[in-house]
């Protein structure tokens, strides 16, 4: 069985982020990318499914222009078997992306896709989503514990849900989306790294799949949220409850 | 100066202080927590005043009710080092807000011929930021004002009060960096730092702070303001007396302000840890990362196996990089650079090269920063690792390269099972940091320790304190490094500093590194 993995480049996590003087988006110049840390989880996983013998091959599926490329080296050198780059010089949105992994999934059948729950950069937590309404597969999202079960193509799926945990047995083939709990990445060891170098990355580009990029949505303006104000300290008791009477206006 | 008139100073110098007695190893307290390396007994100078509620009422006057500190939760605090080692028992904590008050603190102080200690964060590994006796804590961090920031040439003026880390996150925002970073970041005070000429993990690549500080403003015994806060890079124009002050420990007077050269923060930091199975692998790959990272490289820590195995234990959050075994030396290199590209690969193919020749058994190369946080967090967690492990025995070294590890060997050796021996430290500076983790202080065990390890250190031309100062741990041990001639000099210097300001009766630190230097 094959495992799919899709895996997006986005500002690293640890970065302060900066809004553009024309606000029409986020500062990345000269700014540190890295894999997203949920892709990075789902990457994780489907490498330890592959190291217990119950899937043969995991393959790295990025989008974007050529910088991707740093992050799909980053999954090979995890350990991913081989990776695929479609290429496209713009933003995509999960609608995009979701086709072109419906168009990926034709031609390279999987067994399992996994994907991050979201991007830390759109937070839009509906990739996953998509591409199962698009194949029609079953899903399981925010994943914190997956066990696979050869014999009988199934998948247990621990969901992080609102209310605690909930337990899906999705019949395989099938997507699922990995939460922060399912594992700990590994980290790229200097012999993968090495071994990465050979490993084949296969450009594709949307035409090359028939996928049409529509632009559906349109991003208007960023902002950042309004700046915390700082705290006031109050010498007395009988000030606090003026302030909080006439100032807060809560008591 | 005129031999006779020197050594007439010389011997009024030495009449002010007590003569040095063999130190007691029973200087523990009742709990029998605190511990004092072995050395000469200090007692305190009858010539020092204690403190009277008149000099309360004084304080309060200049400082107001919130600048005199008597509460015995913070004094506790206040009075005991960060190891939990030494422990002094003053019973007077000031916080002056700027330097106008320092100045009258210590103009007041010299006057009643009052002893005080100043203090920044008080991280200070040797006890020099605590006091020995009842002396009045003078601590600045209430001074921590960035008084002026200049965007073209990097040139930051804070108060000494300062927290590196808040320093760190303010230059952040510019686009710029400190030029020293150090695991105490969190707690350390700029003062301090220069005061004790901190070295930290980027010397390798930014310099030491003679280097990088461009001036000071510091207060003298007696009250005087010294501004020697130039902002300039190059100003030839008589002896550059700051110099004297970064590293002097307090011993010359409170550093009030510093203007320090900070370097711009660039985009590509790229950090790999390796393990390496011997010794002489590590020198070699010093070597090779010096000359094929170059100007890039801007980290090059060590850790053994025993700290590695420390840190794992003890540390919160920490996970080993190179699963499953421990190897016998670990390597954290650092590069910083502009080019993401180039440098990751430049890294890469260096790592590869060094895989290959043998010299590196197994590595990892950070992907993001969040990967690049774990590794220095195992690096600088093992201080606190130690500290949770039990009793620490600490010791700060610089050592010729080929022969730091011996030591090692030879005290690992020498202990015995009593204890575990656990080294890293800034092997790019040449700097070992010994450590003799044992379950409880133990004077059996501090016998083997002292002074095996200085007349070792000695012996091979090396420094007994490579960065952490001398303070009360190691000032009555100079000699082991410095020349009695050179070491007559600072003293003869320090007198001169007092006597020929006006209205010195008294000196500024009880027990001043000068004072224990002179009874070695």
């Amino acid at each position: 069985m094959k495992i799919m993995v899709a895996i997006k480049r986005v500002i690293d996590y640890a970065v302060k982020i900066r809004v553009k003087p024309d606000k029409s988006g986020v500062e990345t110049n000269n700014v540190k990318m890295s894999m997203n840390p949920f892709c990075e989880i789902a990457l994780e996983e489907a490498l330890r499914i592959k190291e217990s013998g119950l899937a043969s091959e995991v393959i790295a599926v990025s989008m974007g222009p050529t910088q991707v490329v740093d992050t799909i080296r980053t999954g090979l050198a995890m350990g991913a078997d081989r990776a695929i780059h479609v290429d496209y010089p713009g933003t995509l949105y999960p609608l995009s992306v979701a086709k072109i992994l419906k168009a990926l999934v034709e031609i390279e059948k999987p067994g399992l896709i996994f994907l991050g729950k979201q991007a830390i950069d759109d937070d839009c937590n509906q990739t996953g989503q998509m591409i199962a309404g698009l194949l029609k597969w079953p899903q399981g999202t925010f994943a914190s514990k997956v066990v696979l079960d050869k014999e009988k193509q199934t998948a247990v799926v621990d969901r992080e849900v609102d209310g605690g945990l909930e337990t899906l047995c999705l019949d395989l083939p099938a997507v699922i989306t990995a939460d922060l709990r399912l594992n700990q990445p590994r980290y790229a060891t200097l012999p993968n790294i090495m071994k990465a170098k050979s490993k084949v990355i296969k450009k594709l580009t949307p035409e090359d799949l028939k996928v049409e990029i529509k632009s559906d949505i349109e991003v208007v303006k960023v902002t950042e949220p309004p700046k915390r104000k700082a705290g006031v300290l109050v010498s007395s008791v009988d000030e606090l409850i003026d302030k909080l009477k006439n100032e807060a206006r809560v008591v | 100066m005129e031999k006779w008139r020197a050594a007439d100073r010389l011997l009024k110098f030495s009449s002010r202080f007590a003569s040095a007695v063999n130190w007691n190893n029973s200087c523990k307290s009742k709990q029998g927590k605190y511990f004092y390396s072995v050395a000469t007994t200090v007692h305190r100078n009858p010539l020092f005043s204690s403190i009277s509620p008149d000099d309360i009422s004084y304080f309060k006057t200049i400082l107001g009710e919130r600048g005199v500190v008597q509460d015995a939760l913070a004094l506790d605090a206040a009075n005991t080092d960060w190891m939990g080692k030494y422990r002094g028992s003053s019973k007077l904590l000031l916080q002056p807000k700027n330097t106008e008050e320092v100045s009258q603190i210590l103009k007041y102080c010299n006057s009643r011929c009052l002893a005080v200690v100043p203090q920044g964060g008080n991280t200070g590994l040797v006890g020099g930021s605590v006091p020995v006796f009842d002396e009045v804590i003078i601590n600045v961090g209430l001074m921590r004002n960035i008084l002026s920031f200049d965007k073209v040439s990097g040139v930051l003026v804070c108060e000494a009060g300062c927290i590196l880390e808040n320093l760190i996150s303010f230059l952040d925002d510019e686009g710029f960096i400190m030029p020293l970073d150090l695991g105490a970041k969190g707690s350390c005070q700029i003062g301090g730092n220069v005061s004790t000429n901190a070295g930290g993990l980027r010397l390798l690549r930014y310099g030491s702070l003679h280097g990088s500080v461009l001036g000071l403003e510091a207060v003298l015994a007696n009250g005087t303001v010294l501004d020697m806060l130039g902002t300039l890079r190059k100003d030839n124009t008589g002896y550059d007396l700051k110099h004297l002050f970064i590293g002097s420990e307090g011993s010359l007077g409170i550093v009030t302000k510093v203007s320090i050269l900070t370097p711009p923060k660039l985009s590509s930091v790229n950090i790999a840890f390796l393990a390496c199975e011997d010794y002489t692998s590590c020198q070699k790959l010093l070597l090779e990362a010096k000359k094929k990272l170059g100007g890039i490289l801007s980290a090059f820590e060590f850790l053994d196996s025993d700290a590695m195995s420390l840190v794992l234990k003890h540390l919160d959050g920490v996970r080993n990089p190179l699963p499953p075994s421990i190897h016998n030396f670990y390597i954290l290199i650092e590069t910083t650079g502009s080019n993401e590209t180039f440098d990751k690969e430049n890294l890469e193919a260096f790592l590869l090269h060094s895989v290959e020749s043998g010299l590196v058994a197994n590595g990892v190369l950070a992907q993001d920063i969040n990967q690049a946080s774990s590794f220095w967090h195992i690096r600088e967690g093992l201080p606190e690792a130690l500290m949770k492990a039990g009793a620490v025995y600490k010791y700060d070294l610089s050592l010729p390269l080929e022969k730091m590890y011996d030591l090692v060997e030879e005290m690992r050796v020498q202990i015995g099972p009593a204890a575990k021996v656990v080294a890293y430290g800034h092997l790019g500076d040449g700097n070992l940091h010994l450590n003799i983790s044992a379950p409880a202080y133990d004077d059996n065990i501090l016998a083997k320790i002292e002074p095996f390890v200085y007349e070792w250190t000695s012996k091979n031309r090396g420094s007994i304190s490579a960065e952490h100062g001398l303070g009360l741990m190691k000032a009555a041990k100079i000699h082991y490094s410095k020349s009695p001639e050179t070491v007559r000099l600072m003293i003869d210097f320090d007198y001169c500093v007092f006597e020929l300001l006006p209205d010195t009766s008294c000196l500024d630190d009880n027990h001043s590194i000068i004072c224990l230097c002179l009874s070695a």
